[in-house]
């Protein structure tokens, strides 16, 4: 039995402790906001957080996650009403073509701007690494600077 | 699609205007749009009047992120005078009806996406739709206030009748609009200068469900008592299943059934792509794991010394022959002979695989006498005839709901997972989801054909080019198609009226079949993708062998505006001189002919596709074996923008996705095996390949939109491969791109990848 908190509820799993983290949240917690992209940690699709850092969630056994605080784009926003700056930005610069990968790109781009909170675009490419097969990775950038924006703002 | 030729025959009042069903609820006398549920307001099958005054439109297409569910409400929303804040959009599911000699369509028009006709199908009929409603309600309203309609007209939600001070919302007249028989006319559509909705910036109107993890897809799917399935495939081409021991994967909890799944003989037309081993489970991970410990023994394949090697030596012995004359316009041989210089050059442009992002999935529930089929789909009648041949279901008796879709690009032009689906269902008698993984998309897909092109052209004294030939051996994307003839194999490959036909006087094209195993389909843009890196590139190659300037010479080819002949898809006519505004605009964005420091250069190309034009000019730098994109211009003239915001955002896109397939990526083959799995050895570009300066121009040419969702690929390969030469002096004949300039490429981030998060 694994038992964690997923967007602050208590949760607990008691099937194979091997079972990645994306199939738990998906098939089992039934929040299906985290995708499945390829399973091997390249695409960041399934991109979720982990005690608020970001992890590929599927090459991440659940065994991994017990104890921990796990957040999926559905509890980023801090209420039903309101969005995180990443996701009001991604709105601005309506970011989404087909979408498939916009909730890992998004929990990515959290995670890099609490690393990075005035990032330049080398920092970007650098660190940024979840792919979009529509190519929406020029709205990406600008959506990841009018982020790191909105939240400076937020702070003062 | 098919259906077309039914004696069912949809008319306009049917479609456009409801009737008022039992216990008050608006239906038409056919069913309404998407669920019937009373109490709704309905008007037609595309438009639901909330009785809070917001609209719901239709959708018969899918979206597959083109963008489709913002561009056809703005159309409705447009000529039936409503605020774009309250308008709503839902799918709609596959509409056929059973007539005498088949099936016709439903909604009054075709369902479904591919060569870019999505927002096109729509442009009449929507704004029809709204039209025609909007005229209704103003019927409506006269007769409940006794006034001549002409008395009447509308502002946003409501008609007014200036002459009663009288304002009413639509919410209160649907159900008089609806009783009101309509007339046999079409109501007057709206005007461009007319539009406020129609061509303005309008924010994807799913963009909070997408942010917010909401929106959902086909592989979201969940239903009462589903099953969960995944497929064991053979890596070699078309082997089938010869036994195998399940002892070890039934061992796993959740695995509830394991069996071999049919395929087609090789070298017959697919429903599925080849036998395998299906594992049903109680969740997606169990049947995984199944998969993985089962152990199958696989019969010898006829494909199993497939190889690219062996592919690309045959094109090139085929090509030293005589290959199948398609096009030959004037006198190709004496212009040659008569030409003061001939310029031939041999181009490759390999197998790529369509990798959506969303992989391949369907739910299916086949029960005795019906079907149920879930799917992300670009052809829901396809899937339909799918789930028919494998369970013998009639179509009428089959549901085909359409998903969002996580990218279609053409793959899911082929309903082979939908067969699959509905097999595992017909067989367990479970509502099952199938969902396939990276692995199997990468591994089992209907590729973009591979094939060496042989192009030569003659050139006069002047500079002038007299004659052109194109010799192409290719794998035909129309393989294994049923009911084609070898002589049309071409068809797919070689699109005969694209430039230069009728601009140069002598031309020739040539085909040669090159049957290897590997499947193959349309992968947006088919052969345009591979058509434009070859003549955008020869065309450069032309001027610089004769000494011309590439943009000179293609403006010079291009000429002034006229309309000429295409039979192909995207005609009845191209337009050169759109092509030549474009490469004008974009050459002068860029700079063209600016002096640059050694190492730098600057690209250009453009290419018409399905009735839309595009241009992008590049600049590079190439150092030490590293490329940078340094700057990206791109222009698109698709007639008319309905959705500028979207045409920007497929011309970003496509210019990417060309960009990302012309850098790095490629399938080969092996011993019957293809030899790429996952984004780790098949690395689509990441954020890094993408400069900061890149810009995006929409250039309006006339009222008539065409779609934009391919129009934006085919010309970008070349403007980056011509930018590279002008960097290096050095051509890139060969896609893809990576490995030939030396050391790894910038954009490559797939090393940091796997170290990143």
């Amino acid at each position: 039995m694994v038992s964690f908190t997923i967007n602050s509820e208590d949760v607990s799993f008691d099937g194979d402790p091997g079972t990645p983290l994306l199939w738990v949240i998906r098939d089992h917690l039934e929040l299906r906001g985290t995708k499945f992209g390829c399973g091997i940690g390249q695409c960041g699709a399934c991109t979720v957080h982990v005690d608020g850092v970001a992890q590929r969630s599927c090459v991440t056994p659940v065994s991994t996650a017990a104890g921990r605080r796990i957040t999926t784009i559905e509890g980023l926003a801090p209420s039903p009403d309101s969005l995180h700056p990443v996701q009001q930005a991604w709105l601005e610069h309506d970011v989404p073509q087909c979408g498939y990968c916009q909730a890992g790109q998004i929990m990515a781009a959290v995670d890099f701007l609490n690393r990075h909170p005035q990032p330049s675009d080398a920092d970007i490419d650098a660190s940024i690494t979840n792919i979009c097969r529509c190519g929406t990775y020029v709205r990406i950038r600008k959506a990841i600077h009018r982020a790191a924006e909105l939240a400076a703002r937020e702070k003062s | 699609m098919n259906g077309q030729a039914g004696q069912y025959c949809v008319t306009r009042r049917q479609v456009l205007v409801a009737g008022l069903g039992a216990a008050g609820s608006l239906v038409v006398g056919l069913p309404a749009f998407a669920y019937e549920e009373q109490g709704q307001r309905t008007l037609g099958f595309f438009i639901r009047i909330i009785a809070d005054g917001s609209v719901l439109v239709g959708l018969k297409d899918p979206e597959i992120g083109q963008g489709l569910r913002t561009a056809v409400p703005m159309m409705v929303a447009e000529e039936l005078d409503i605020d774009w804040g309250r308008v709503r959009i839902e799918q709609m599911p596959l509409g056929i009806v059973k007539t005498a000699d088949g099936y016709a369509w439903k909604y009054g028009g075709g369902q479904g996406v591919g060569g870019s006709t999505g927002l096109t199908s729509n442009w009449n009929l929507m704004r029809q739709v709204g039209a025609d409603a909007r005229r209704q309600l103003i019927r409506a309203a006269a007769r409940r206030l006794g006034v001549d309609e002409s008395e009447c007209g509308t502002r946003p939600g409501s008609v007014v009748c200036a002459s009663r001070d009288t304002e009413i919302p639509y919410g209160d007249l649907v159900v008089e609009a609806a009783t009101l028989p309509a007339p046999d006319d079409p109501a007057p559509l709206r005007g461009m200068d007319d539009y406020r909705i129609i061509g303005t910036r309008r924010q994807t109107i799913d963009a909070r469900d997408i942010v917010t993890g909401k929106a959902m897809y086909g592989i979201d799917t969940m239903r009462p008592d589903m099953r969960y399935a995944v497929i064991a495939r053979a890596s070699v081409l078309n082997a089938r299943v010869k036994s195998f021991d399940d002892s070890k994967a039934r061992a796993i909890e959740g695995v509830l059934d394991v069996f071999t799944i049919e395929g087609p003989e090789p070298g017959e037309p697919y429903i599925i792509l080849a036998s395998g081993v299906a594992v049903v489970a109680t969740s997606t991970w169990a049947a995984m794991q199944g998969r993985t410990a089962l152990d199958i023994e696989w019969e010898n394949s006829p494909n199993a010394a497939d190889s690219s090697e062996r592919f690309w030596r045959e094109n090139e012995e085929m090509l030293r022959g005589d290959g199948q004359v398609v096009l030959d316009d004037g006198d190709y041989d004496a212009a040659m002979a008569a030409a003061a210089k001939t310029v031939m050059h041999q181009y490759r442009v390999p197998f790529v695989s369509h990798a959506p992002l969303e992989p391949q999935n369907c739910y299916a529930f086949v029960e005795a006498d019906k079907c149920h089929i879930i799917a992300p789909t670009q052809m829901p009648a396809g899937a339909s005839r799918a789930a028919h041949a494998v369970t013998g279901i009639p179509r009428e008796n089959i549901r085909v709901d359409m998903t969002r879709v996580g990218g279609g690009f053409g793959r899911r032009l082929t309903n082979d997972y939908v067969a699959e689906a509905a097999m595992i269902s017909k067989k367990t008698g479970w509502p099952i989801k199938l969902v396939w993984s990276r692995e199997d998309d990468i591994k089992h897909d209907f590729y973009r054909p591979g094939g060496l092109h042989e192009m030569h052209a003659g050139v006069d004294a002047e500079g002038r080019v007299t004659a052109w030939a194109q010799r192409l051996a290719s794998g035909s994307k129309y393989y294994r198609r049923p009911d084609m003839p070898d002589e049309n194999l071409y068809q797919a490959e070689l699109y005969v009226d694209d430039f230069p036909r009728r601009i140069i006087d002598n031309v020739r094209m040539e085909y040669f079949h090159n049957p290897i195993g590997l499947p193959r389909g349309s992968w947006r843009a088919p052969a345009h993708t591979a058509n434009a890196f070859v003549i955008q590139s020869f065309i450069d190659e032309i001027a610089h062998e004769t000494g011309q300037d590439p943009l000179r010479l293609r403006l010079d080819l291009l000429g002034e505006p006229r309309e000429l002949e295409y039979s192909g898809h995207g005609g009845p006519t191209f337009n050169p001189g759109r092509l030549a505004r474009l490469l004008r605009f974009v050459a002068e964005r860029i700079d063209y002919g600016k002096r640059l420091p050694k190492g730098r250069g600057i690209g250009i190309a453009s290419h018409f596709t399905f009735g839309g034009y595009a241009a992008h000019a590049m600049e590079v730098t190439v150092a030490d074996g590293k490329l940078a994109i340094e700057r990206i211009v791109a222009a698109i003239d698709c007639g008319f923008a309905v959705h500028p915001n979207g045409v920007d955002a497929q011309l970003q896109g496509g210019t990417i996705d060309g960009l990302s397939t012309a850098l790095g990526l490629e399938i080969t083959v092996k011993d019957g095996r293809v030899q790429q799995s996952n984004f780790d050895d098949y690395p689509l570009a990441r954020i890094a390949m993408v400069p900061s300066l890149f810009e995006t121009h929409i250039l309006n040419y006339d009222d008539v939109p065409t779609g934009v969702g391919e129009i934006g690929i085919p010309s970008a390969a070349p403007a980056l491969t011509n930018a590279i030469f002008a960097a290096t002096g050095m051509r890139i004949r060969a896609l893809p791109v990576l490995g030939q300039l030396g050391t790894d490429t910038r954009w490559d981030a797939t090393s940091a990848a796997s170290k990143q998060i």
